[in-house]
């Protein structure tokens, strides 16, 4: 295969997304630092005092005004980013709706962290999930290589003519964005090319030859009509994202795809779980793999859309599927991702067993040994088929 | 896979020479992590870093619960930290102390792996002039348990600081890592 050997920098997850900024130098972008996001703001205000980009920096003073300055200009024609986290996030909810129903390819990066209160500044991902309604397409990184890729894919994705919808590129706050790993970066040309230069694909408000309006009063007569149109762009982008990704594939050597298995091929029980907790259930995978065990591991890379039938013929491998929720939407039947795999399987031909496990909120390290223990419980379960709780609370102190 | 905690207090540059360890080992072809545990910064707080290091890619994201390298950068952490805790069996722990390894031994209740010892601070304020333990420790490592080599640590403090901070100082910093290497005494 690849006969040199390749070049890895040692960078954090949020700097090796801002590298992927500097190379997809975007026209504008509007972003106010927050706690895990922070480093990538900084570092990409570098490159623009720098002169390495030509990009407009706006350092807004509130992430409200971020998405607003986005909505803008992506709307002016220019190709727009920004970057947030949990409060960062709340606080532009707003206009994140008005960025995906006004069809603009923005995409950003959002450094999960949890949302106060209490307030706690690491890792879980209920600042995302909460946002799973907005209408942004939403894709999930397993470690700060991954981040960085996503970042350079999400802009194809965004900007596909038949989507045309704001992206999500999501890392775990700290885990992966401030951690340091050897990341190999891909040359800026062939980014360059692959980005290419951005042509709206609809008339922009400095178009003076087609005026446009963007963003006005919509009631009864068209409001339905149009949301119509968005829910079908998310239906394209199903079915359109393996291919946007199969070529980034082939570009670059990689292997992205809407969901990846790992060892599910005879797996009897699964845990089924997205970013950097996938890696570490990987390497328990390998060790009860080497102790006989027939376990597997399901990451869903992109969230929404929801890959819906690729979820079904992972999850049907197996006889019993954990599935491990860095959040809980306090529905009182499980956490988001919990809700959505149900959701998908009551349409699969073989249902596997179900169970959920709410972990790591506010940064709760996961261990080896922890995730080990659900696979227990679950060959446990398929031996004997009871379950003792569907609903789990991983790691907490009861 | 080896696993280093290191032990220092907010601004005494635990978190580089975690990073600068990391990158010396990447530079050699291995696979790194290195990552602080963040709590509520500031100045003179007691801080956790580590360092992973692998020829396999590293998938795994957890915390580091039992490390076979120990390093404190800060003496006076014996008194408030648990220094030693799930420190493997045949693990080493390396403090920056004046003080024989034995005596460490008996002040933390320590019997197991090697203890090492080296008064980083004296060598820091003696060659850079300054009391910054982070880089003769590094030495120190290398003297205990060798990892990237004395010379790899001289090419990048090179690389990384003769820019930076010029070459007296740089070669301040290299006279500390091989100091510390040459006083490192294990028992």
């Amino acid at each position: 295969m690849a006969t040199k050997t390749k070049k890895l920098t040692p960078l954090t997850g949020d700097q090796a997304v801002a590298e992927a900024m500097r190379q997809i130098e975007p026209d504008v972008v509007a972003a106010y630092p927050i706690t895990p996001q922070t480093e990538i703001v900084m570092t990409f205000s570098q490159f623009v005092a720098d002169g390495k980009v030509r990009t407009e920096m706006i350092p807004v003073e509130s992430e409200h005004s971020a998405m607003s300055a986005c909505v803008g200009s992506q709307a002016a024609g220019a190709r727009t980013m920004t970057a947030t986290s949990a409060n960062g996030l709340a606080l532009m909810w707003e206009i994140v709706y008005i960025a995906a129903s006004t069809r603009l390819p923005i995409v950003m990066p959002v450094v999960n962290r949890a949302l106060s209160g209490p307030i706690n500044i690491h890792c879980d991902h209920s600042d995302t999930m909460g946002a799973r309604d907005s209408g942004w397409i939403q894709i999930y990184s397993e470690n700060a290589q991954q981040a960085y890729e996503n970042t350079i894919l999400a802009m194809r994705i965004a900007e596909h003519k038949d989507i045309l919808l704001p992206v999500m590129v999501c890392q775990d706050g700290f885990i992966t964005s401030h951690a340091v790993e050897g990341i190999e970066l891909f040359d800026d040309d062939i980014v360059k090319k692959y980005i290419g230069e951005y042509k709206p694909v609809m008339p922009t408000l400095l178009d003076v030859d087609n005026p446009v309006t963007y963003g006005p009063l919509d009631l009864q007569d068209y409001y339905f009509e149009h949301k119509r149109q968005q829910a079908e762009a998310m239906k394209n982008a199903i079915s359109l994202i393996p291919d946007i990704m199969a070529e980034f594939n082939k570009t670059f050597n990689r292997k992205h795809d809407l969901i990846e298995e790992y060892k599910m091929l005879d797996a009897e029980v699964a845990i089924l779980v997205l970013s950097s907790t996938a890696g570490t259930t990987k390497a328990v995978v390998d060790d009860l793999r080497n102790k006989g065990h027939k376990v597997g591991l399901i990451r869903p890379e992109v969230f929404r859309p929801f890959p819906k039938q690729r979820i079904i013929e992972a999850a049907s491998k197996a006889k019993v599927v954990a599935v491990l929720d860095r959040s809980d939407s306090f529905s009182s039947q499980g956490g988001p991702l919990f809700d959505e795999v149900k959701s998908a399987m009551y349409d699969a031909d073989k249902k596997p067993i179900l169970v959920d496990y709410i972990f790591g909120l506010g940064g709760r390290d996961i261990s080896m040994e922890e995730i080990e223990g659900v696979y227990k419980e679950l060959l446990d379960i398929s031996k004997t088929g009871n379950i003792k709780n569907q609903i789990n609370h991983l790691g907490v102190r009861e | 896979m080896l696993e280093v905690r290191w032990h220092g207090r907010g601004g005494q540059g635990a978190k580089t020479a975690a990073q600068f360890l990391a990158e010396a080992a990447l530079e050699l072809g291995k696979q790194i992590q290195s990552f602080p545990e963040y709590g509520p910064e500031r100045a003179g707080a007691p801080i956790r870093t580590y360092t992973r290091i692998d020829d396999k890619p590293i998938t795994i994201h957890c915390s580091v619960k039992e490390p076979e390298v120990v390093v404190v950068i800060d003496p006076t952490l014996l008194n408030t930290v648990d220094v030693t805790e799930g420190l493997k069996e045949d693990g080493i722990l390396l403090v920056n102390s004046a003080e024989e390894p034995k005596v460490i031994r008996e002040k933390l209740k320590f019997n197991k792996g090697k203890v090492a010892t080296v008064d980083a601070t004296k060598i820091s304020l003696e060659t850079l002039g300054i009391p910054m333990p982070n880089t003769p420790m590094l030495g120190a490592l290398e003297k205990v348990k060798p990892l990237v080599s004395i010379d790899k640590l001289i090419d990048k403090i090179k690389a990384k600081f003769l820019k930076k901070i010029g070459e007296e100082k740089t070669n301040a910093n290299i006279e500390g890592i091989k100091r510390a290497y040459e006083e490192t005494k294990i028992g």
